[in-house]
């Protein structure tokens, strides 16, 4: 039955992110480690960072990597299947209409307050890894704060904020520079 | 069309979604571009206007944006045929890399020196993210719309502080934006 629960979970991930891969994480997290305890926290944020250094929507990304290691090569497939099939409906249904009216005056009210909600859920799901980063999901306390991870991560918000750098140069810049300081220290 | 004509075009789709979804990284809007190249420059299939339109849509409906423009390319192109043809060749490169990386996952994450790089990338991934929210959380800012702001703040603590399933929360979005649609129209309906 665990091909259903994949299933299932993606189909849900699928039908519920709305405006792309950013917004489909806190919605794999829920799915994935907080409903089925599939991944742990730190593997979800592995995850998403390998599913930043590959090509690919992250919500195909996540199905493989979670269906074949809970039920190998099917699993990634079904996994997959689930999370495509709502927009291989939805999508379709749009087409139609878009060509048959090109009229979508309702839609574009609920997209505009959708927008909103789905910038926060993204902050909360980018928060809640700053946190893993800082404190290895343990209570949050000054002492055992893994002060490297936030140096690290203040660094490359100036860089991508400020100097507009190639975010997975960033990205390989803070795991480089992880490695040096875990090496000297 | 010819049959035979009809195939080579499908296969040119295939092919071009393969190469596309193989070789671009950084998300749904990072693709769109390089369809637009593809299918409005490069193979005059489509009209850059209408392009801009299945763009929209494809952003708007739920899932991958990846997936639901080739779904709308493939429609456009192909029909039945065409949508399937381009939905495979955009899902093959991302499960086929995926695979690869998931078998050695495990031995990749106990390597010492491995888990202090992907544990660096993590601040990495942390710091791109909240870089993409306040982005998106300006434009937000700028609409200088009360409703919006609320609906941010609201959606924020619900799920960060309350731990709200995220699903109720973008049904809850969903459903004011139908019924601010219903308030205007009625509103409309008043002036006129």
């Amino acid at each position: 039955m665990i091909y259903l629960q994949l299933f299932w979970s993606f189909l849900q991930i699928g039908l519920f992110s709305i405006g792309g891969g950013y917004a489909a994480m806190p919605l794999i997290q829920a799915q994935t480690v907080q409903l089925h305890g599939w991944l742990s926290m730190s593997e979800f944020t592995d995850l998403v960072t390998i599913a930043e250094m590959t090509p690919g929507p992250i919500a195909v990304n996540s199905a493989t990597f979670v269906g074949i290691r809970i039920a190998g090569l099917p699993g990634a497939l079904i996994a997959t299947f689930g999370c495509i099939l709502p927009s291989l409906f939805l999508v379709s249904l749009l087409a139609f209409i878009y060509y048959r009216y090109k009229n979508l005056s309702i839609l574009q009210s609920v997209l505009a307050s959708l927008r909103p909600a789905v910038v926060a859920l993204i902050a909360s799901a980018g928060l809640s890894i700053l946190l893993q980063v800082a404190f290895g999901g343990a209570q949050i306390s000054l002492v055992s704060a893994n002060w490297v991870g936030l140096v690290l991560f203040a660094a490359a918000f100036a860089a991508l904020r400020a100097l507009k750098w190639n975010p997975i140069l960033v990205m390989v810049l803070c795991g480089v520079g992880n490695l040096l300081v875990g090496l000297v220290l | 069309m010819a049959q035979g004509a009809k195939k080579e075009t499908l296969w040119k789709l295939f092919f071009s979604m393969l190469y596309i979804s193989a070789f671009t990284f950084g998300g749904g809007f990072v693709i769109i571009t390089f369809m637009k190249r593809k299918f409005v420059d490069e193979l005059g299939w489509i009209d850059e206007q209408e392009m801009l339109d299945l763009t929209a849509l494809a952003q708007s409906s739920p899932g991958a944006i990846a997936v639901n423009a080739a779904i709308l390319v493939g429609w456009r192109v192909g029909g039945f045929l065409g949508m399937v043809t381009a939905v495979i060749g955009t899902v093959l490169p991302p499960i086929t890399i995926l695979s690869v990386i998931s078998l050695f996952y495990a031995a990749f994450a106990a390597n010492p020196y491995v888990a202090l790089v992907l544990k660096g990338m993590q601040a990495g991934v942390a710091a791109v993210i909240l870089d993409v929210v306040w982005g998106l959380g300006a434009n937000v800012v700028k609409t200088k719309s009360p409703i919006h702001l609320v609906v941010m703040a609201a959606a924020f603590i619900a799920t960060f502080v309350y731990g709200v399933n995220v699903i109720y929360i973008i049904l809850a979005a969903g459903l004011l934006g139908v019924v601010l649609a219903m308030v205007q129209r009625q509103k409309g309906g008043q002036a006129q």
